[in-house]
């Protein structure tokens, strides 16, 4: 996933809608995660999401329309905001490190 | 097993479509019935390999997958000069009918997926007494935009890794790993705006609300089959199409996304069987019938 992500040195807003951290990434590291807001600082791109939407991502085997980031916004339960540039081409990146606190379905006992 | 050799066969085979002469690749097994299959939008037939090493079904049927001309080993046409591709409704029907009246194919069945769905039900709209059966794999008379194509083809975005991570969330979260990779490979190696040229079709010209209503399943049986993960083509978007067209067969398949015979080809041979087993069963009916007429 750091491979995925070398090239990218990001400030982004990501998180829960009301909630969310601000991000520093750095060579595909998140080297710093900070609640916000924080004074004056800037973004460059947003992804927040409903806890509801987060709590169903992050299930072993998501229900459909629930499985991925753009499922979300696509049904409402997220927004993507600001200069999407970063996001766009790094997307895989994203969606694996936003998936992260999934557990594998094979771990999970039945 | 070392030294397998699968049983599917590569040509290329030469077809004139809108004045231009296209040489269109085509891999096919087995022998009976006709079987096309076409891909969906910016991938190629690789997605049918399964379906094609299908031991079974090749007893019945004459599977034929074809690359869609500027998809994967079918070329763009020797005469284009680099033009924006883009794909139209009268194109893609064409593409198909002057494939099959290539190879000579009597009634074949054509079953679909995505873009390849949403043909089929043209199909059936216009053309329904050529085909023996139609098959349309997430298909929908139209589905709500959830991206904008122009993120597909522009110089500082890479297209290939943006393309497959599109559509990597259309994937069932069960599907195999090894599947979905291979699903994603084919989009990481489309050429520059095959898919967003696809989409054109999808997503601007080929809406067919208001039309699927003139549908005759008496003439040609149609079925729709769409996955469960599918959020692009949703299984209610399936359901409203279906629902006006009079004895249009529905299934909904569970724990498929939006490339079923790829993504898991065990799970969607479960689904397809029973589909194509009809079909021989209606064809051998019709047959009988026309002896004793």
């Amino acid at each position: 996933m750091i491979a995925r992500g070398r090239f990218l040195d990001c400030e982004c807003l990501l998180g829960p809608t009301d909630h969310p951290f601000h991000a520093s990434i750095r060579g595909g590291r998140i080297v710093d995660l900070t609640p916000a807001p924080v004074l004056m600082r800037s973004w460059r791109f947003s992804y927040r999401a409903t806890a509801a939407a987060w709590a169903e991502y992050w299930q072993p085997a998501p229900r459909p329309g629930w499985h991925d980031l753009l499922a979300l916004t696509k049904r409402e339960q997220a927004v993507l905001e600001g200069d999407l540039h970063p996001f766009m081409v790094h997307l895989q990146y994203f969606k694996d490190v936003l998936a992260l606190p999934r557990p594998h379905a094979s771990a999970v006992p039945q | 097993m070392n030294g397998h050799i699968e049983p599917m066969v590569g040509r290329y085979v030469h077809v004139e479509i809108d004045r231009d002469m296209h040489r269109i690749y085509f891999e096919e097994s087995g022998a009976g019935v006709p079987l096309v299959c076409l891909h969906t939008a910016g991938s190629d037939g690789r997605q049918w390999r399964h379906l094609l090493a299908d031991e079974e079904f090749s007893k019945k049927f004459r599977i034929i997958a074809f690359d869609m001309p500027w998809h994967g080993k079918s070329n763009p046409p020797a005469n284009w000069s680099g033009e924006e591709y883009q794909l139209t409704t009268a194109r893609y029907t064409e593409t198909v009918r002057a494939f099959c009246k290539a190879l000579k194919l009597e009634k074949p069945v054509v079953m679909g997926c995505s873009i390849g769905g949403r043909i089929v039900l043209n199909l059936a709209i216009d053309h329904a007494a050529e085909f023996r059966a139609l098959i349309g794999l997430e298909a929908a008379d139209f589905q709500a935009p959830w991206y904008d194509t122009s993120w597909l083809n522009r110089p500082d975005v890479h297209g290939g890794e943006v393309c497959a991570a599109l559509v990597s969330g259309l994937i069932a979260p069960q599907s195999p790993e090894v599947s979905r990779n291979e699903t994603l490979w084919a989009y990481k190696q489309g050429g520059p705006g095959v898919f967003k040229g696809d989409l054109y079709f999808y997503r601007v010209d080929g809406d067919l609300r208001g039309r699927v209503e003139t549908i005759d399943t008496r003439v040609c049986p149609l079925y729709l089959l769409t996955g469960e993960y599918d959020f692009s083509c949703t299984p209610e978007d399936t359901k409203r199409t279906a629902a006006a067209i009079p004895d249009a067969s529905v299934t909904i398949m569970e724990q498929l996304g939006h490339f079923p015979m790829s993504e898991n080809p065990e799970q969607f041979r479960r689904y397809i069987a029973p589909v194509l087993n009809e079909i021989l069963e209606q064809s051998s009916i019709s047959t009988k019938q026309g002896e004793h007429a």
